[in-house]
């Protein structure tokens, strides 16, 4: 008797159960060890950010024209940091971490002996590294609520929504974990595509400034709707094309998340 | 009623796979690979490194998508399944040992107990009812707070075996368990396996050790380029592949002796580096013949399972090795 096998497409779609769940909750026991240094690290430097340009560089500037509304500096570049911090929490968690877990500890291969599939691993990555980020950008809201820089109604919808950019940035990240060989890997990650889309994305200048190629690119960029989306909000209402930016960074989420799967699962395959 | 003779009651593998075949590319890894176990048996898969002893375990895994064949999962009493389309359902009742450590190296050993036994989707009660067993049955209560930095090899390798019984399984799949542990801890882990034995588990076992092969397993596979080379008892692989007595030669001259009359004297006679094996029916007549030759240091034993695996498989040091 012979049976040929066929092996499923790695674009088939996610096979989900609730087994990410105790994934996830281990992730939250290491990190509730770790709690008090990863919190220092995660709030200190968007915090020295903030102060640094908002402060000092406000100061010089004093307000940005933004769709002919005057707007303080430290406001203007508050709502666009933080969305900068949530992408950098969801990156560094799923790409050093995950890759740690993945590749370095042997982790996932231990889970996958369990009956846990690929795909629920991957998940509670994802959602791992985007609670990650959706913590980060809750205390450094507070610390704003608290310095003053915005009191609108509406942050507290600004918050899931920065959980969406987490989701968003944290399956982009989950792409570029499946193909690393190494840390060293991740180094272009942020020097090649992070950090100009801090730049061309419109958290610490308004887009308008850019020549008009750069406009273009920067149309397209998760991080320029999530900084479109979330900035109104700081000022109290709702964007102009919430809708559009909403749609846009669900689309980046959900083809992010899937190329993310068919490329691990052609990782573990081999 | 049926007017057969009495047969003995056929007993359903526990796990068989058939015909499995796994290529790389332009490479077999593994070759129309096909064996089972029994419900409280023991079986190990003996090989060199690349033999496909490894990519085997991954299929019965359903980690790795066979190019063909088959693998079935049948405890007693219960529905057979099959991989890949039941690996959940399966894994529930394995038990899996993998050659790397992948311990949690944040959690103490409890802990690393009690986070693994969730992926099963069991209630932390009931997880944490069993720590103190599976941590006495490793010998670690002493150590169940301690961090995994703070543990041996041996207690490594132990918790990773006390890991796999979380669940209760009825199958361990055991990938060179004892590799890289000293004499006291690798007696320790056979015991324990033999245990595991007595309570009715079933054992797949790979591993490099044949001392460890032939006192654990009830039955043996050899495998080589991914094919499977022979099968049978420890005691009857030896018995049917070779000759019961092995004489061997070394020291000055002793390479001419391979070409010399004395060659009359064994039924097979192998050379490696400067020693010459004599395999041999009747060893008597040889070792009188050698006392000719008193510069040379002769070792007389019985043929054992690392004479058959060096038969089967070769001498040569594989590439990657």
């Amino acid at each position: 008797m012979r049976t040929i096998t066929r092996q499923p497409s790695l674009f088939s779609p996610p096979q989900l159960s609730w087994r990410w769940w105790p994934v996830f909750r281990r992730n939250l026991l290491v990190w509730r060890k770790l709690f008090v240094p990863s919190l220092v690290g995660n709030i200190a430097e968007p915090l020295i950010t903030l102060v640094a340009f908002g402060y000092g560089l406000g100061a010089l500037i004093g307000q940005v024209q933004l769709n002919g509304q005057a707007v303080p500096y430290i406001l203007f570049l508050a709502s666009g940091s933080i969305c900068m911090s949530a992408m950098n929490a969801a990156s560094f968690e799923a790409l050093y971490s995950a890759f740690s877990r993945m590749h370095v500890q042997r982790t996932w291969d231990g889970i996958m002996n369990a009956p846990v599939r690929l795909d629920d691993v991957l998940m509670a990555e994802m959602l791992w590294a985007a609670f990650k980020s959706l913590f980060t950008s809750g205390v450094i809201l507070l610390v704003m609520l608290a310095l003053g820089i915005s009191n609108s109604f509406w942050l507290l919808l600004a918050w899931p929504l920065l959980g969406l950019v987490g989701i968003v940035f944290s399956s982009i990240a989950l792409i570029f974990n499946a193909l690393a060989k190494g840390y060293d890997f991740f180094t272009y990650y942020f020097t090649l595509f992070l950090t100009p889309t801090m730049f061309l994305s419109g958290v610490f200048f308004p887009r308008d400034q850019l020549p008009g190629f750069m406009q273009v690119i920067s149309d397209f960029l998760p991080l320029t709707a999530a900084v479109e989306l979330i900035r109104p909000l700081f000022m109290g209402h709702w964007p102009a094309q919430g809708f559009l930016h909403l749609a846009v960074l669900l689309t980046y989420a959900v083809v992010a998340f899937w190329v993310a799967l068919a490329l691990t699962r052609k990782r573990f395959r081999s | 009623m049926n007017s057969e003779p009495m047969s003995p009651i056929p007993i359903t593998p526990i796990l068989s796979v058939r015909a499995l075949t796994k290529r790389y590319g332009s490479s077999t890894v593994v070759n129309d690979l096909s064996f089972s176990i029994a419900p409280g048996e023991c079986l190990g898969v003996i090989g060199p490194n690349g033999a496909g002893k490894t990519t085997t375990i991954r299929m019965c895994l359903g980690l790795t998508t066979p190019d063909a064949g088959e693998v079935i999962f049948s405890p007693p009493g219960q529905p057979a399944l099959q991989m890949p389309q039941d690996a959940l359902a399966i894994k529930e009742k394995l038990g899996i040992v993998s050659q790397f450590d992948s311990l949690d190296p944040d959690f103490s050993c409890s802990e690393n107990l009690l986070v693994f036994g969730r992926y099963f989707g069991m209630p932390d009660a009931v997880i944490k009812a069993r720590i103190p067993q599976l941590l006495e049955f490793a010998s670690l209560t002493h150590k169940a707070d301690a961090k995994l930095t703070e543990l041996s090899g041996g207690m490594k390798r132990r918790l990773s075996l006390a890991r796999a019984l979380v669940n209760d399984p009825q199958l361990l799949l055991l990938d060179e368990p004892t590799t890289g542990l000293d004499p006291q801890a690798r007696h320790l882990m056979w015991e324990r396996l033999q245990r595991l034995l007595q309570q009715g588990k079933s054992i797949l076992l790979t591993t490099h050790f044949m001392d460890e092969a032939e006192r654990l397993c009830n039955r043996l596979l050899v495998l080589d380029h991914g094919q499977k080379m022979t099968e049978g008892t420890p005691r009857d692989l030896i018995a049917e592949n070779l000759e019961p007595d092995v004489v061997e030669v070394y020291g000055a001259g002793a390479l001419a002796l391979a070409n010399s009359p004395l060659k009359e004297l064994a039924a097979r006679i192998e050379v490696s580096g400067e020693t010459v094996f004599f395999y041999t029916q009747d060893a008597k007549r040889l070792l009188t013949a050698l006392t000719d030759f008193p510069q040379l240091r002769t070792l007389h034993r019985p043929a054992n399972l690392e004479d058959l695996f060096l038969k089967l498989t070769g001498r040569k040091i594989r590439e990657d090795a």
